[in-house]
């Protein structure tokens, strides 16, 4: 008995540590809706800073007073990056900011090990909590005890702070009704930094306070920020007491679950989460989603489809890239092939992100599902290439056809959370049943037949596939269905009202849209010649997002350049230089304030612009910006 | 005004493919080198791969200032890998094709190595793994182009069986990293010492996600099962947690702790005055070897770096000293020589000679087996002895049913 209670303090002391954490990411999205995918790096560098203060400050004093200035300091930092980047994208489309902060963390990552150098850093003991305290027999940490009692204290002192304030009330107003704030004359932009800095104070303080039982290393950020995520969204968004049970809930299940099942951690949290959504679309404490009031910036100026001239420059470029092979090396067309397959992967996403309006946190499910069908076919069932490439997609198919029946139910973040833990049990899946799948030394020699092998072979056969897909996701946008399906995205109610069946539309979307990036996949497969875990994992999923919001998700088919350029420069830079990731976010973060709308977007609203007078729409469009203030 | 929109559009189209190319002009070769291609994860396992990068520019140095290989110079193309497959793969075929070097080398994980070698088998290209440590390398996957410098799984857990089968202990728990090396460390560990020890049981195992351990309850479920002996397999920061939690709960205490890689300065030197005592380890404690090549390896490293050398920077030294070797028996660049010469050559490192089979392509370099202790705040390795890796494979009957024929 005496070990069940000890387990279930140790499971309430993770649980306070990853609840300081969550909590400031759920005010940060629920008063600005930034998905904040930069709160892992606040948390890292809160952990690196306060190491170098605790290590220099001397005595009790010297130590808690490190931990508190690294988080003041790092909070510092975000209320800095809020002020010159963030505030120049809360008019872009939704998700955008996303972009920003993933350009951030990728900097972040590079910076620390040029900062604090490549070891992995031991901090100090908390001064007073260095020992263990004996109960029911067993030696509890007297650190843990500390966490324990700290979590439920911040969670006071949050709750104070939102009923008890002036500014609590304000920032509780805005996790409502943003707009409404702003009419009723709040100053929008003090209350959005100062939410922001509270948030990154407490992932900064989060990290600081893991020195004593963890290591500092540059891959804390990665390790904590999808975990966070799910305790918000289990917890029911902008719910702090929300997150505050998530927590405890994960922490514990996977203290006792560990017990029975010692493999359970890697999915368990993605697990409860899909659980619970399911059950409970808006988590545990959340409560629906009030329906966007802002007209979609895509009604004021159509899609339309492509004009003669813009046809033939289309057909001048396609036939521009199939004549690379008479110039380029071997290693170019692989490359070019590579590009042209994450053409294929972000159209896909693209097609359901901009055209369905569901953003998906997990498309690489569908991705890996096809290559991993294209490994059984070729590797167990032996059949010819061909095939192979015909039916692996087929996996991506069942895979979007089952997942996408229960995401579909959601909405917004929801479901965006809802595919990501989907795409994790996939990826769980893909890594732990060795037998069949081979674990994480994935499956080999998957090899292109004599007809596709060689680069150039191999090149056109990729740009066929990408050329044919990303055009009839085309021709399928300006179907009936694509219009159908862009009702439901713009306004739901009112599509259902005129008897659009939106859930079948929108389910047939990710469909169409998984099974598109099962084709990718079964490419990607004979590209490489192998498949891994990797191909379904977070990492491909949140690339693709980087590459539609990259090329501007307003737009038709912005995620085929924002596929060449996310695509060429990344492999370009890892080539080059060991601090791509540096650049790379870099560059992205620079992207983000120069485009806006993304690269595409900010093209179509500089042609909408010079075209103003001789159309209306145009001229409607080109006065947006300004509206959208 | 559209038509020159448009004809921007469309050369923008082509422009990314073409800007890649600009690149690949630069193929002319100088006559007097010898490129070798090498590929690790650089930005992803920094801790491990800097100094890693230190020995084999060290190497380097060493081979150029000697006059070079076959009378021309030797020249490392390095990239990075990012800690995945598909861009490992990426590299490699960047170096193959646009470097055009003469062999491959270097890789960390396992998968990137499997990929790599498989790669290597499809291009028919001389591939060099340096680090990954799976058996599937030489064994189950292995292939007539590669070859692996580092002791392997097995290799290292039949050295920590000898050391594990003297202890008293009958009950034994496990605490792995739930991927690959992990599991396949353990697998091997459980056989080889079941075989020793029919008397033993196993009563627990834990497998915390790489990266991702919440070490306190691991700590408090491997306790519970009241274990004499715990087997480690965690390494890095997830090490860093388990110690502490053990340490703080006295969970390491009264129990023999056999720790795969502990003894490596990469994983033992973060634990400072956390570093527990009396774990039997693998690892290369670089301050207490006697032996020649060693010291002057030593003395090399530390008068260019003023810095000491991790295993990492053996591994990286020595997987370039086996290149040069391998390149100067073959006398060629021909990749069909190369096998040849690499088959079953000697050549001298800084653990004393070592030899590349013939039957497996595993080299014969081993590790160091000793105990952890504290010194002075630092975690220290004593009583460690070299143990050779051509004692600690399976009969050449066994290896020839695990690989696959050609």
């Amino acid at each position: 008995m005496g070990f069940y209670i000890v387990q279930f303090l140790t499971g309430l002391a993770s649980a306070s540590a990853l609840f300081l954490v969550a909590s400031g990411l759920s005010i940060i999205f629920g008063v600005t809706r930034i998905v904040n995918f930069a709160h892992g790096a606040f948390y890292m560098l809160g952990a690196y800073v306060a190491f170098t203060l605790t290590e220099r400050l001397s005595g009790a004093f010297g130590f808690w007073g490190g931990i508190v200035l690294a988080a003041l300091a790092v909070a510092i930092i975000g209320v800095l990056v809020e002020m010159l980047l963030l505030r120049r994208i809360y008019s872009s489309p939704e998700l955008f900011q996303l972009l920003a902060t993933f350009g951030l963390t990728l900097m972040v990552e590079d910076l620390v090990v040029l900062i604090w150098g490549p070891d992995d850093l031991l901090g100090r003991r908390a001064p007073g909590f260095r020992g263990a305290v004996e109960m029911f027999g067993q030696n509890v940490p007297s650190y843990d005890l500390f966490m324990i009692v700290l979590g439920p204290v911040v969670l006071g002192i949050l709750w104070l702070l939102f009923h008890r304030t002036r500014w609590g009330i304000l920032v509780r107003a805005a996790t409502q009704d943003r707009d409404m704030v702003a009419a009723l004359g709040v100053n929008q932009k003090w209350l959005f930094t100062s939410v922001f800095g509270a948030g990154v104070f407490l992932a900064a303080l989060g990290g600081a306070l893991q020195i004593p039982r963890d290591a500092v290393h540059h891959a804390l950020d990665l390790r904590i920020i999808v975990e966070v995520f799910v305790v918000v969204v289990i917890g029911g968004l902008g719910s702090i007491t929300g997150a505050f049970v998530a927590a405890v809930l994960v922490a514990e299940l996977n203290a006792f679950g560990i017990l029975v099942f010692p493999k359970i951690s890697i999915i368990l949290v993605f697990l409860v989460m899909a659980v619970v959504l399911i059950v409970r679309p808006w988590g545990l404490f959340g409560k629906p989603e009030a329906a966007a009031r802002k007209t979609p910036g895509l009604s004021v100026r159509p899609w339309q489809p492509l004009s003669q001239n813009e046809r033939i420059a289309f057909a001048v470029g396609v036939v521009l890239a199939a004549l690379l092979p008479l110039i380029a090396g071997n290693y170019a067309l692989a490359v070019g092939a590579e590009i042209a397959i994450f053409v294929i992967f972000a159209a896909s996403l693209h097609f359901l992100m901009s055209v369905g309006g569901l953003a998906s946190f997990g498309h690489a499910a569908y991705f890996g599902l096809g290559a991993y069908g294209v490994a059984f076919l070729a590797k167990i069932a032996g059949l010819p290439m061909i095939v192979c490439l015909a039916l692996g997609p087929l996996l991506g198919l069942f895979g979007a056809a089952i997942f996408g029946f229960f995401a579909i139910q959601l909405s917004g973040v929801y479901f965006a959370m809802l595919t990501l833990a989907f795409a994790q049990i996939v990826w769980s899946i893909a890594f732990q049943w060795v037998p069949v799948t081979g674990g994480d030394n994935g499956i080999l020699s998957i090899w292109p037949e004599t007809w596709a092998a060689g680069p150039a072979r191999f090149y056109w056969l990729s740009l066929a596939v990408a050329v044919a897909v990303v055009g009839l996701l085309r021709v399928i946008v300006f179907s009936p269905f694509g219009y159908a399906l862009r009702g439901t995205r713009d306004s739901l109610l009112r599509s259902e009202s005129i008897g659009i069946d939106a859930k079948r539309i929108q389910w047939t979307a990710f469909v169409i849209a998984g099974t598109a990036a099962g084709i990718g996949g079964s490419l990607f497969a004979y590209l490489k010649g192998s498949v891994f875990p990797d191909n379904i994992g977070i990492g491909l999923s949140v690339d693709a997002l980087v590459m539609v919001l990259l090329g501007g998700v307003e737009t038709v088919s912005g995620a085929v350049v924002g596929a060449i350029v996310f695509k060429a420069l990344s492999i370009w830079l890892v080539s080059q230089t060991d601090w791509s990731k540096l650049i790379l976010g870099g560059v992205i973060v620079l992207i983000v304030v120069a485009f806006p709308k993304g690269i595409v977007g900010m093209i179509e609203t500089w042609r909408a612009r010079s075209d103003a007078p001789s159309s209306k729409s145009a001229a409607l469009a080109a006065s947006q910006p300004e509206g959208a203030e | 005004m559209k038509r020159r929109d448009l004809l921007i559009g469309a050369s923008l189209f082509g422009a990314t493919f073409a800007a890649a190319l600009a690149g690949s002009a630069t193929g002319a070769l100088a006559q007097a080198e010898i490129k070798i291609g090498e590929i690790n994860s650089y930005s992803a396992l920094p801790a491990f791969t800097e100094p890693y990068r230190k020995g084999w520019q060290l190497a380097v140095e060493e081979i150029n200032a000697a006059g070079g290989v076959n009378g021309k110079k030797i020249v490392v193309i390095s990239k990075d890998d990012g800690g995945k497959p598909a861009d490992a793969l990426t590299a490699a075929n960047e170096l193959v094709e646009k470097e055009k070097v003469a062999m491959l080398a270097g890789t960390f994980l396992s998968n990137i190595g499997l990929a790599v070698s498989d790669f290597a088998n499809q291009k028919k290209v001389f591939f060099l793994a340096a680090e990954p440590l799976t058996d599937a390398i030489t064994w189950s996957k292995g292939n007539r182009y590669t070859f692996r410098l580092r002791p392997s799984n097995y290799m290292q857990a039949a050295m920590l069986v000898d050391e594990a089968a003297k202890l008293p202990a009958k009950r034994w728990a496990t605490i792995a990293p739930n991927y690959e090396y992990g599991q396949s460390a353990v697998g091997v560990f459980k056989k080889l010492l079941s075989a020793k020890r029919p008397d033993i049981e196993w009563v627990d195992e834990q497998w915390p996600p790489l990266g991702k351990i919440d070490a306190g309850p691991v700590v408090q479920a491997t306790a519970a099962a009241k274990p004499d002996a715990i087997l480690n397999v965690m390494f890095g920061a997830d090490l860093v947690k388990l110690v502490r939690e053990g340490n703080t709960r006295g969970t390491f205490k009264d129990r023999s702790v056999v720790s795969f890689l502990t003894g490596e300065p990469e994983y033992l030197d973060p634990l400072k005055d956390e570093t527990p005592e009396g774990w039997i380890v693998t690892g290369y404690p670089w301050n207490d070897i006697q032996i020649p090549e060693h010291d002057k390896f030593l003395k090399a490293y530390q008068a260019k770096y003023n810095d000491y050398p991790r295993l990492g920077s053996i591994v990286g030294y020595q997987t370039i000293k086996a290149a040069a070797a391998i390149l100067a028996k073959a006398g060629s660049e021909d990749t069909d020589k190369m096998i040849a010469a690499a088959e079953g050559i000697t050549m001298p490192s800084p653990f004393g000679e070592i030899t590349f089979r013939k039957i497996d392509h595993q080299s014969t370099l081993g590790a160091f087996v000793g105990k952890t202790a504290q010194k002075d705040g630092k975690g220290v390795m004593t009583g460690s002895a070299y143990r050779n890796g051509k004692d600690y494979l399976p009969s050449d009957a066994e290896v020839s049913t695990l690989r696959p024929k050609e």
